[in-house]
This record gives C-alpha cells, structure tokens and sequence, in this order.
C-alpha cells in the first residue's frame, strides 16, 4: 500500500471521535467485521488509527477506498466545512431524465480534459443528493489529498452545495464541469454560505417553516399563562406590547426552528447622509462600508431581540428577508425614490 | 408593576396603586435600552423628579459588552436629578442586595420611614455619589 495512503488513512481516522470509528468503519465497508472485531476501539486515536492502517494494509487499499472513508466523513461531518450554493440555468428545456453514469461519466472527462491529475470520487445518498469529492494536483504535480473540494449535487433541482477549499482557482473549472455534466447551459454563485449545509438545504428547498400572514388562532387564556409570572405581586404593564411583538415575530419568522446561518453581510454604497453642516465628504462619493452580523445561529438570534427587549418589532426587513430571499450577502446602492428594503442584487 | 415603556396604558388606570418609585432599568450591554428609557422619562410627571425616581443599570458584570457610555448615564442621572444604582442581575447576591436597596428606598417614598423624605433621601443620595 502506497505511504501516502496509509498516511491520508491514518490521518483521516484521527479526526472522527473516538465512540464514532467503529460505526464510520462499518459504513465504510472495507474492513470485514472479522477484521474489525481485532480492533481495540477502546484504546488511545492515535493507537486506533495505527491498527486500521495495518489492516488497510492487508487489504491493500488505495487511494479511492479511502477517498470513500473521507466523503463518509465529511457527509456525517459537514458542518466542518463553508458551503456555497450554486444554482444552474437551463435554456427553458424540458427537464431530461437524468442518467446517474451518464453525469459521472461527463463529469470526469470534462475535468480531466481540463487538469490530468486529479482524484474524483462519486457517492450516492437518500434524497438524490451526489456527494463529489475532488482532490486537487496541478499540471505537473499528483493530486493533493487533503486540498479537496466537495460539491452536492441534488439532480432533481438545479442546485449544488460546493466546498471549495484553499484552490479557489480551480473553481471555475468545477462549474464548467457540472453544467456539462448534468446538461444545464449555466452555472451563477448565490449570495448564500453557512457552515450549515442541512440549513441551506433548508433555505433553498423552502423546508423552513416559512410566515404566516393570516392570523393565527391560539387561545388567549393560553398565552396569559405564558406571559405572567408565577408570582401574583408582580403586574405586567405591558402585556399588550408583549403580545403583540409574539405576534410580529411569529408572522415573520413563522413557528419552527431557523435555518442556521452564521453570518449576514450588507455591503453598503450609498451616500453618506450627515447634516449639512457638517461639510462631511462634500464630493457627495458613496460612502463604501461593510456591516457584518455573525452570531453561532444568526436567525435565531433575530427571532429573539424583540421579545428580549432589545430592538422593535418588526425587525428590518433585510434582515428578516435572509431566508426567502434566499441570500446572506448584499449590496445596497441609492435607490431613487426610497422604497424601503430595497437592495440591487449584483 | 413592570413594564417594557412608559406611558402605560391607560385600560389599566382604574387598577393600579399610588406610584410611590420609579426605577428606570438601563441595559449597559443595549443602546436600544436607553434610548427607550430616554423616550420614557417625557412621560413622568415632574413631581417624581423630586426623590422618586432612580436609573438602575443592569449587566455591568460584563465589561467587555458596554454599549452605552458611562458618560451618557451620569449625564442622565444630572439631568434629571436623580440616583443612579448599578448591579449585575445574573449574580444573586447582588440581584439580592440591590433588591433591598430599592426596598429600602421605596418604603422611604411610600412615606413609611418617619423622619426620611424621599427629597432628603434623594440629595443624600446625590452628595455621596459626587463624592
């Protein structure tokens, strides 16, 4: 077996937790369960990773058995990695009935047209989600494991989840090869990341609980309850506000769990708006400034500021708007005649 | 009685007790706080600037969130002369002592302390922050 791969092996089996091995090993299939059972799962990783090596050994395995280990890895581990979301175009076509060894096919030949050395692996999960691993070499040098890209591809939708990696170069080349591939015309970046890759599922597919605009109905003596304390003494003025911001929030954010996003960023080109006498940048240039919001779970965090008391309801809607929109990333420019929430996409 | 702003609504009126003292809660870590309480204190009566009313910050625990200037707050407690009390809610014993002072200070609005008008109080209570 080449060093290489025991070495990317090895390496690999450090990174799962330790209570997780055994069963990564099992799914992965490799190892028979007799050769498993010789395994001390109860040892030190770096003792663990050592035995599994040698009985990748005996096997002999290569370079796209344990390729499969590292797509197994990174689909129970997604969250590892940022994920962008890229959405094809076809030219008003009927949707054709896609051929799962016809994209792969056109997908590898595509590629290596374009660079020989390079690892691609395919593998194929529950809710026709294709999981690519690509390891990327240059023209003259082999591909490099641990410099992967990952895209998931879902065939019955025009969109694909790609983790690029440090190789942004290499990106295009990527997109070229999809869109030949699964026979679309083209291929554009949406402005949405996360470290989430369920969640941008989530977004793109609409499997969020999305708002409600008509009213909905819950018994009033119900939400009193929820609103007092326990203690008698204690008198809520605002009861009515109270319920009211419950209301907004539940008409904006809908009812269930918010996709999980990290970051919304707004880049801002639009004239700076100071009083006059300031004399403030009189050139009257746009004024460029980026604000970012980053929170572990950014939706969520939204759905919260009104009823923690530390902004009004409703929020802005280009905050609020992040999920149907579909998008994180946003540019505004001067909009003539101010229309509020308005945004021009690039 | 709590309430998230001032004025309160007016539905309620008939129910509620003499307001012997007004503690105006300030979020160190929230500007939207402030301003809210800002907005708040044009609806007070000028009577209750007279030792009834008292600003107490809350989250002063957390140096690293400050968002709103000590400057701002002193100015405030100037301007409308009264008391500012600071505390750190997530710690009990704070929470606890805090709690029976605006106790204390409330028993002296309500008139209960022979001897200690919520005037007197109030400037005691102004001196010994200047100091």
């Amino acid at each position: 077996m080449d060093e290489t791969v025991a070495e990317y092996i090895r390496r690999t089996v450090l990174k799962i937790p330790r209570d997780e091995i055994k069963t990564m090993l099992e799914k992965w299939g490799f190892l028979s369960e007799t050769q498993l059972q010789t395994v001390n799962f109860h040892q030190i990783k770096e003792n663990i990773s050592l035995d599994v090596v040698q009985l990748c050994e005996e096997n002999s395995a290569d370079i796209k058995q344990a390729a499969v280990l590292d797509i197994i890895y990174n689909h129970i581990y997604p969250n590892k990695r940022v994920w962008s979301v890229y959405q094809m175009n076809k030219r008003g076509e009927e949707m054709e009935f896609f051929d799962l060894t016809d994209f792969k096919k056109k997908f590898k030949r595509r590629l290596r047209s374009a660079l020989k050395n390079v690892t691609i692996n395919f593998r194929e999960y529950e809710d026709n989600a294709i999981w690519i691993r690509i390891a990327w070499g240059t023209p003259y040098t082999k591909p490099n494991q641990y410099k992967t890209s990952y895209a998931v591809y879902h065939s019955q939708t025009p969109y694909v989840f790609i983790s690029a990696s440090v190789l942004r170069s290499n990106l295009p080349l990527l997109c070229q090869a999809l869109v030949v591939a699964s026979n679309y015309h083209d291929i554009r970046e949406m402005e949405l990341r996360s470290h989430s890759l369920n969640s941008l599922k989530d977004i793109v597919f609409k499997r969020y609980s999305q708002n409600f605009q008509t009213y909905y109905p819950r018994p009033l003596q119900e939400r009193n309850v929820a609103l007092e304390s326990a203690d008698p003494r204690i008198v809520q003025e605002s009861r009515n506000e109270k319920e009211r911001i419950q209301r907004v929030n539940r008409e904006v954010f809908g009812d269930g769990p918010q996709p999980k996003l990290e970051f919304a960023q707004y880049k801002l080109e639009t004239m700076f708006k100071s009083d006059p006498k300031m004399d403030v940048l009189d050139k009257k240039e746009p004024f460029r400034c980026l604000v970012k919001f980053s929170s572990p779970h950014l939706l969520e965090s939204l759905k919260s500021l009104a009823p923690a008391g530390m902004a009004d309801a409703p929020l802005s809607p280009l905050l609020t708007c992040i999920p149907q929109k579909a998008r994180n990333y946003f540019k505004i420019r001067e909009k003539k005649g101010f229309f509020p929430g308005s945004f021009v996409s690039p | 009685h709590l309430a998230t702003s001032l004025p309160l609504p007016s539905e309620m009126d008939h129910l509620r007790p003499r307001i012997d003292l007004i503690a105006f809660m300030i979020d160190i870590k929230s500007k939207y706080s402030l301003k809210n309480v800002e907005a708040s204190l044009a609806h007070v009566d000028a009577s209750f600037f007279l030792g009834k009313v008292c600003f107490l910050v809350t989250g002063v625990g957390r140096v690293n969130y400050c968002s709103v200037e000590m400057n701002a707050i002193w100015k405030l407690g100037e301007v409308y002369c009264s008391p500012v009390l600071f505390c750190e809610l997530e710690l009990e014993g704070i929470r606890v002592a805090t709690a029976q002072r605006l106790l204390r200070m409330l028993q002296i609005c309500a008139g209960h302390i022979p001897g200690v008008s919520a005037l007197s109080f109030g400037s005691l209570m102004r001196n010994s922050a200047d100091e």
